[in-house]
């Protein structure tokens, strides 16, 4: 199998610089996002996903000229994600440098969106991003950067979200986000065992062993993760590295 | 040397500029054909729909133009991603599409096999059914970045110098002549897709 687990960082831009914090809330400043595109980039890592985690909140756009600036030292796969309401907003990010572009909220409440994403630019170009915390009886999707209820359950949303022509889905759990206690397995079983498209795991990752677990857990095709990589001396490389000793494989 | 970057309208063509700058070349974008007349090279990028794609590029004159530079005066091309496939003779992405018509190629869905997902994203090894100048100096197997649902199916199997496993088999990279196409980034894919791009641009 020569087809590659993909390990990849995950950025978080709040009010002028990145941030990091634990389910959702609680936010640290980690520095600014121009630094750590320089540096992930000349470490070659596999893909790097931005997400503007104000933008829906504020009724904004994302910053097209940061993203200009920044997909300009990036010269790896670059997913946008934050206040995305149109095809216009598409056309922009693709035109100043993004490969990809995420969708969250607007899943909810404008899930036309991604049909009319994949039939302008086609479907590998939308990921769906969503946000799920564990319930009493199953898990259910907040959109708003975690701050809403929707009702909905991950797998009927991921599944829409496949029918309507995304090509890949992000799948977060909120409650393990920032802990470090590793990913919600079951989640993203149930997620990756629903659709046939690639799904990237997101949301716990401490250690080397947690992306393992997932892995071995679940239909994942790749690993996002942040505090890992900005609160301990782990890096995308050794990650790596831990999952070609455990048989999956990598790009070394 | 000056490397024209065709815009379609359709995708990220501000990363394929700048790797080629990095690449030591002096690149720009253009969707106007007479731009074209006096570069040395010219890449045809792409992410997107075929259909929207190639009705952009006709509505553009871009197609005529294109005919006129690569096939009757053999400038070097590269076609990347949507861009191989819009070479082909036909696409099948929603509708029948006549595409450039540049190779004698179709363009079909990929098949995926068990456990494999499509759209085929991310990081895969590509081997060399033949020697080419665009992998000059790049062992075989290493890993290029692809994301996509179609492929370049050429008539002419020799055509095809480089291959992917995925999906049981396709072509991730030809050559006709004097034009080359991948089906993976390779201004996305790093050092050895840069290497890609300067070989193509010492061609």
């Amino acid at each position: 199998m020569s087809h590659k687990i993909r390990i990849i960082p995950t950025l978080l831009y709040r009010d002028t610089q990145l941030v990091k914090g634990k389910g959702f809330d609680s936010w640290r400043p980690v520095g600014s996002p121009m630094q750590a595109v320089k540096v992930y980039n000349m470490r070659e890592v596999d893909e790097l996903i931005f997400l503007d985690i104000r933008a829906t909140a504020e009724k904004r756009s994302t910053d097209f000229q940061l993203i200009d600036d920044l997909a300009d030292e990036c010269f790896m796969p670059l997913t946008v994600g934050g206040g995305i309401r149109t095809v216009e907003d598409v056309r922009t990010l693709l035109q100043v440098g993004a490969d990809k572009i995420a969708l969250n909220s607007a899943l909810y409440e404008i899930p036309d969106l991604v049909n009319q994403i994949a039939s302008a630019f086609g479907s590998q170009c939308v990921v769906a991003s969503i946000d799920a915390r564990k319930t009493s009886s199953g898990y259910e999707c907040f959109s708003h950067s975690g701050k809403t209820a929707t009702g909905k359950d991950p797998v009927s949303v991921a599944k829409d979200a496949e029918a309507r022509g995304a090509g890949e889905i992000l799948i977060t759990s909120i409650e393990r986000d920032g802990t470090m206690e590793g990913y919600d397995v079951e989640l993203t079983r149930l997620v990756s065992e629903a659709v046939n498209i690639p799904v990237i795991a997101a949301g716990g990752a401490g250690n080397y062993q947690h992306m393992v677990d997932v892995l071995s857990g679940s239909k994942a095709s790749a690993l996002a993760a942040a505090s890992i990589y900005h609160f301990t001396q782990q890096t995308p490389l050794e990650a790596k590295q831990y999952l070609r000793e455990h048989g999956f494989p990598v790009r070394l | 040397m000056r490397v024209a970057i065709v815009d379609h309208g359709l995708c990220n063509i501000d990363s394929i500029t700048r790797a080629v700058q990095e690449c030591g070349a002096d690149s720009f974008i253009t969707d106007n054909p007479k731009d074209l007349e006096d570069v040395g090279r010219i890449i045809l990028p792409g992410v997107g729909a075929f259909p929207d794609a190639m009705r952009n590029i006709r509505a553009r004159g871009l197609d005529v133009a294109l005919k006129s530079l690569v096939i009757d005066k053999k400038m070097p091309m590269l076609g990347i991603c949507l861009g191989m496939q819009m070479l082909a003779t036909r696409g099948f992405e929603g509708e029948e599409t006549p595409g450039l018509g540049f190779i004698n190629a179709e363009v079909h869905k990929l098949e995926p096999q068990a456990g494999e997902r499509i759209p085929h994203v991310g990081w895969d090894e590509v081997s060399y059914p033949r020697e080419s100048k665009l992998f000059a100096g790049i062992p075989s197997n290493k890993d290029f970045y692809f994301v996509h649902s179609y492929h370049v199916v050429p008539a002419d199997p020799s055509e095809a110098i480089g291959v992917c496993a995925y999906a049981g088999g396709f072509c991730a990279a030809l050559q006709h002549g004097n034009i080359y196409a991948t089906q993976f980034h390779p201004e996305k894919s790093q050092k050895f897709g840069f290497h890609v791009l300067k070989n193509f641009l010492s061609l």
